[in-house]
C-alpha cells in the first residue's frame, strides 16, 4: 500500500486536498480534506437578518447568488412574503444565469483541459483535443471566455454586477426591468443560444434537450463528424476512456428542486435511489466525527447544528462536515437534479451506469440546452410596468429555511432570528454533501466513495483518472466549508 | 516594448469572486490580451493544467529563486487563526500554512498585488468577530501592518498593490497588470491606502443614473424603490473610491444600477459598518455620513432647499418601481 497526498487539487473553485491509499494498481481507499476554515457561520450570528444579503453571497465568487437566493428564500419565508410574478421571473433568471454560466465554465475551463495532458499522446483524438482544450492556451478557452462575459452581462441589467449581487432580495427582485432591456437580455441569450448551438452542441438546443435515452444520445453523437462540436468531441474521448465506469458512488441522488414556478419548482424537489422518493428536510444531519469540529455527540439537524473550529481533534481530517439524509451520504448536482426531475436521458443514464464521470458531465450539458429556451421563455414573459418586489417587516423571532439549487447541487440556509437578530445561521452547501469526510460510522462521503477502485498508473503522482473523477462533481470548496 | 512580467496568483481565505470577476474582463481574448501585453501566467489556481506536485514544484521555484517572480497575485484574506498557526488554511498538498508561502514570495517578488478587498484590508472574512484571525497583506482594516508589515516592499520598490472591491473589477485588475508590464505604476499612483489612483481617484457616486433624485433628495424607501438610496437604505456612494459608474460592470451594471445600494466595498473596514448594510444611520433625521468633501451645514441647508424644490415627477417616481410620471414632453422646442 502506498500512500499520495494529492494538492493543491486545481481548477476546481477553491482549495481540496485529496489523500489516496494505493495498492494493486488503483485507489483502495480516499480521504478528501477541505483545507481552509473562514467562519462564516459564527461571523452572521448576531448580525441584522438582511445583513445576510451581503454576507451569504460572499461565501462563494461562483455560486454567490444561490447563497443569495437561499437567504432570500429564507427570509421570505420569516416575513410571510409572496413574490411578484416579475419578481419570480428576475430571480429565477438571474439564478439560471449564474449556474448555466458555471456549467459552461466547468466544462470548457475546469474539466476538459485534462484531455490535453501529455499522458494522452498518441488517443486518436489527443491533437484535436489538444488544440481545443490546452488549458489557458486552446483555442475553447479563447472562445469560452468571451462568450461566457457576454452572457453574465445578463448579470449587469439585471443584478448591477456579478458576483455579489444584492438584487435578490426577500419578495423578489429590487432591480426593475424596463422595456428596453428586456430586449437588450433577449439578445444576449439568443447570442448565447448561438454559440451553443454552433460550437458546443453543433445542434439545435431543442434536439439536445429531446434526447431521451442512452441509444438516442450515441445515435446522435455517431451522426456528428468527428470533432463537429465540443460536445460530440467530449463524448467521442469518453468513449474510448470508458468514462462510464469511472467514479460511481452511492447513486442516491438529493435535489432540493430549481426554479419556482406556481406552488412548485420546474425541477422538482425530490431523492432518486433506483426509485423516486419524496424529500424528506427533517431527516437532514450533519454528522462531525471527522471534522475539526467541536460538537454534540450525536448528529444534529442543521437547524440546531454547531460550528465551533476545535484545531485538537486527532480523529478529524477535514474542515467539512458530513451531511446525511436518514444516516446516509447522498450525491448533488446536476445528475441528481435531472434525475430527480425525471429527465429520461438521465434516468437512462442513472439506471444503466449510476452516477459517473460522463453521466455528471452530460447531465450538467443537458442542462443548459434545457435552461436556455427557458430563460429566452422567462424574459420574454416580464412586464415592466408591474411590481418586482414586495414587502414587509421581519419578525423580532423566527425559525426558517432557504433551500435552493446552485450549479453544483443543493445548498440549503438554515435561520433562526431571535430579538431581532441572527441567533443562528447554518449553512450546508452541495459540495459539503458531495465531499464530506466519514461519518462516526465510518461511511465514507460520495466523492470518497466514488474514488475508490480509481486506475493509477505507475509513476503518476497526481493520476489523471483521479482527477477526472473529483473535477466530474464540480466542486467548489469555498462553499464547501464556509 | 512591454517588459515580459510573469504572474503567480494564489488564493487563501476568500471566496474566489474575485477571479471570477477578472474572467468577466472586457476583452475579445482575455488571455491573448494578456500574452500580447507580456504577461504570462506561471500559475493560477483555477485556469491553469498543472495540479499536485506539479504546481507545488511552480511554487518551490519561484520562492527559491530557480523562477524570476515579477508578480504575486494573492486572492483572499490571510487566515492567520488559529493562534497564530495558519492552520485554518494550509495549503493542500504542501503540509504548510498557506501565510508561510505566501512571505516567501512576497520575499522575492518583483511586485506584490491584492487581488480585492480580502487579500488588501481582510475584508469580509474579517467580519464579525474574525473567527479566522484574517488580514490583509499589508493591512489589517485601515492600519497598516497585516501580514507582511507595514515596512514591506516588494523587489521593485512599490508597498502591496491594493486592488480594492468585493469582488474587485476585472478591469481594475487588468490595468494594473498592464501598467506593470509597462513599467508605468509608481508609488505615487498608489493612494494613501495602496489603490491604484486610476479607479480610486474617483467616487461610486460620479456617473450614478440616479443622480437626479440624489439632487433633489428624493430618496427610496424599500428595495426596488427607484430614488436616491443614500437617505434610508446605507448608499456610501457618495463617499467610497471607485469608478463603478463609470467603469461599470458586466456591460452595463453597477450596484446603484443594480437597485441595491453602494457598501463601499473598496474601502478598508467596509464588513463592519457598525449598522445593517442597508440602513442610512442617522441623528435627527440626518445622516451620520455625509458625502465626502461637503462640510454638513452646506448639506443641511441644500438638502432642505432642494427637498422643497423636487419635482412632482422626481417626487413620485423615487418611490416607485417604474417611472410613473413620464417627463414633459414641452411642444415649444428645447432651448
Amino acid at each position: 500500500m502506498t500512500r499520495l497526498v494529492v494538492g493543491p487539487f486545481n481548477r476546481v473553485e477553491g482549495d481540496l486536498e485529496v489523500t489516496l491509499d494505493i495498492a494493486g494498481g488503483a485507489v483502495r481507499s480516499a480521504r478528501v480534506n477541505s483545507p481552509m476554515y473562514r467562519g462564516f457561520e459564527q461571523i452572521l450570528q448576531g448580525k441584522h437578518p438582511l445583513d445576510a444579503l451581503v454576507l451569504a453571497p460572499r461565501i462563494c465568487g461562483i455560486c454567490s447568488v444561490s447563497q443569495s437566493s437561499a437567504a432570500a428564500y429564507a427570509l421570505e419565508q420569516a416575513m410571510g412574503l409572496d413574490v411578484p410574478e416579475n419578481g419570480r421571473l428576475a430571480r429565477n433568471l438571474i439564478l439560471a444565469n449564474e449556474n448555466v454560466a458555471d456549467h459552461f465554465t466547468h466544462f470548457y475551463l475546469f474539466f476538459m483541459p485534462d484531455f490535453a495532458r501529455e499522458g494522452y499522446r498518441g488517443r486518436a483524438w489527443f491533437e484535436g483535443a489538444a488544440g481545443r482544450f490546452k488549458a489557458v492556451s486552446g483555442s475553447a478557452a479563447a472562445d469560452a471566455v468571451p462568450v461566457r462575459g457576454r452572457f453574465l452581462e445578463i448579470m449587469g441589467t439585471l443584478a448591477g454586477k456579478w458576483p455579489h449581487t444584492q438584487t435578490i432580495q426577500p419578495g423578489g427582485s429590487s432591480r426593475p426591468v424596463e422595456a428596453s432591456e428586456k430586449i437588450h437580455v433577449y439578445a444576449v441569450l439568443k447570442e448565447f443560444r448561438s454559440f451553443l448551438e454552433h460550437t458546443l452542441f453543433g445542434d439545435r438546443l431543442e434536439t439536445v434537450a429531446g434526447l431521451d435515452s442512452i441509444d438516442a444520445l450515441e445515435l446522435w453523437a455517431a451522426a456528428r463528424p468527428a470533432n463537429g462540436s465540443d460536445f460530440a468531441l467530449f463524448l467521442r474521448i469518453a468513449n474510448d476512456l470508458k468514462l462510464e465506469k469511472l467514479g460511481r458512488a452511492y447513486d442516491r441522488f438529493l435535489s432540493y428542486g430549481a426554479y419556482p414556478q406556481g406552488n412548485g419548482r420546474w425541477f422538482r424537489a425530490g431523492v432518486w435511489d433506483g426509485k423516486s422518493r419524496e424529500l424528506r428536510l427533517d431527516a437532514i444531519t450533519e454528522d462531525l466525527a471527522s471534522s475539526w469540529l467541536a460538537g454534540p455527540e450525536a448528529p444534529r439537524h442543521p437547524a440546531q447544528g454547531i460550528t465551533l473550529p476545535t484545531e485538537d481533534k486527532p480523529a478529524a481530517y477535514s474542515w467539512c462536515k458530513a451531511p446525511r439524509l436518514a444516516g446516509r451520504p447522498m450525491e448533488t448536482g446536476a445528475l441528481a437534479r435531472q434525475v430527480v426531475s425525471g429527465h429520461p436521458l438521465v434516468r437512462d443514464l442513472v439506471k444503466r451506469g449510476g452516477g459517473n464521470v460522463k453521466s455528471r458531465v452530460v447531465a450538467r450539458l443537458l442542462e443548459i440546452a434545457l435552461v436556455v429556451p427557458a430563460m429566452e421563455q422567462w424574459v420574454r414573459a416580464l412586464k415592466p410596468d408591474q411590481p418586482f418586489c414586495s414587502h414587509g417587516e421581519l419578525p423580532e423571532e423566527a425559525q426558517c429555511a432557504g433551500l435552493a439549487e446552485s450549479a453544483r447541487g443543493s445548498l440549503g440556509h438554515w435561520v433562526e432570528i431571535a430579538n431581532g437578530r441572527i441567533h443562528n445561521y447554518q449553512i450546508v452547501s452541495p459540495t459539503t454533501w458531495n465531499f464530506s469526510p466519514r461519518d462516526r460510522e465510518g461511511t465514507p462521503g460520495p466523492l470518497e466513495q466514488a474514488l475508490e477502485g480509481t486506475p493509477v498508473n505507475a509513476g503518476e503522482t497526481t493520476p489523471l483518472a483521479v482527477q477526472h473523477v473529483v473535477r466530474s462533481f464540480d466542486p467548489c470548496m469555498v462553499c464547501t466549508v464556509h | 516594448m512591454a517588459n515580459e512580467l510573469n504572474v503567480l496568483w494564489l488564493q487563501s481565505g476568500g471566496c474566489g469572486g474575485c477571479t471570477m470577476s477578472w474572467l468577466c474582463a472586457d476583452s475579445r481574448n482575455l488571455f491573448e490580451s494578456l500574452r500580447a501585453a507580456g504577461i504570462e501566467l506561471l500559475w493560477h489556481p483555477a485556469l491553469s493544467e498543472q495540479t499536485g506536485a506539479e504546481a507545488l514544484e511552480i511554487l518551490r521555484r519561484c520562492a527559491g529563486g530557480e523562477t524570476r517572480l515579477d508578480v504575486l497575485c494573492v486572492e483572499g484574506s490571510l487566515l492567520r487563526g488559529p493562534n497564530g498557526s495558519g492552520r485554518f488554511h494550509m495549503l493542500s498538498g504542501s503540509g504548510e500554512p498557506m501565510i508561510h508561502w505566501v512571505k516567501r514570495l512576497a520575499a522575492v517578488a518583483r511586485h506584490t498585488v491584492a487581488v480585492g478587498t480580502c487579500a488588501a484590508y481582510g475584508g469580509i472574512t474579517a467580519a464579525g468577530d474574525n473567527p479566522s484571525d484574517a488580514c490583509g497583506l499589508q493591512y489589517e482594516g485601515e492600519l497598516q501592518g497585516g501580514l507582511l508589515g507595514a515596512g514591506y516592499r516588494a523587489g521593485a520598490g512599490l508597498p502591496v498593490i491594493n486592488v480594492a472591491g468585493c469582488p474587485t473589477h476585472p478591469g481594475w485588475v487588468v490595468d494594473t497588470l498592464m501598467t506593470l508590464a509597462l513599467g508605468d505604476l509608481a508609488e505615487k499612483d498608489l493612494d494613501s491606502l495602496g489603490r491604484p489612483r486610476f479607479y480610486a481617484d474617483h467616487l461610486v457616486h460620479h456617473g450614478c443614473p440616479r443622480n437626479e433624485y440624489y439632487e433633489f433628495k428624493a430618496s427610496a424607501h424599500k428595495p426596488s424603490d427607484l430614488g436616491c438610496m443614500m437617505e434610508n437604505l446605507g448608499c456610501k456612494g457618495t463617499q467610497a473610491h471607485a469608478d463603478c459608474n463609470t467603469r461599470l460592470w458586466n456591460g452595463s451594471g453597477s450596484c446603484l444600477r443594480g437597485g441595491y445600494p453602494c457598501i463601499s466595498c473598496t474601502e478598508p473596514g467596509f464588513e463592519e459598518p457598525g449598522h445593517p448594510f442597508a440602513m442610512t444611520p442617522k441623528v435627527a433625521g440626518i445622516p451620520i455620513a455625509l458625502p465626502t468633501d461637503m462640510p454638513k451645514a452646506w448639506f443641511v441647508a441644500l438638502a432642505a432647499l432642494s427637498k422643497s424644490a423636487t419635482p412632482r415627477r422626481v417626487r413620485e417616481n423615487a418611490i416607485a418601481d417604474h417611472p410613473v410620471v413620464k417627463p414633459a414632453v414641452r411642444r415649444t422646442g428645447l432651448k
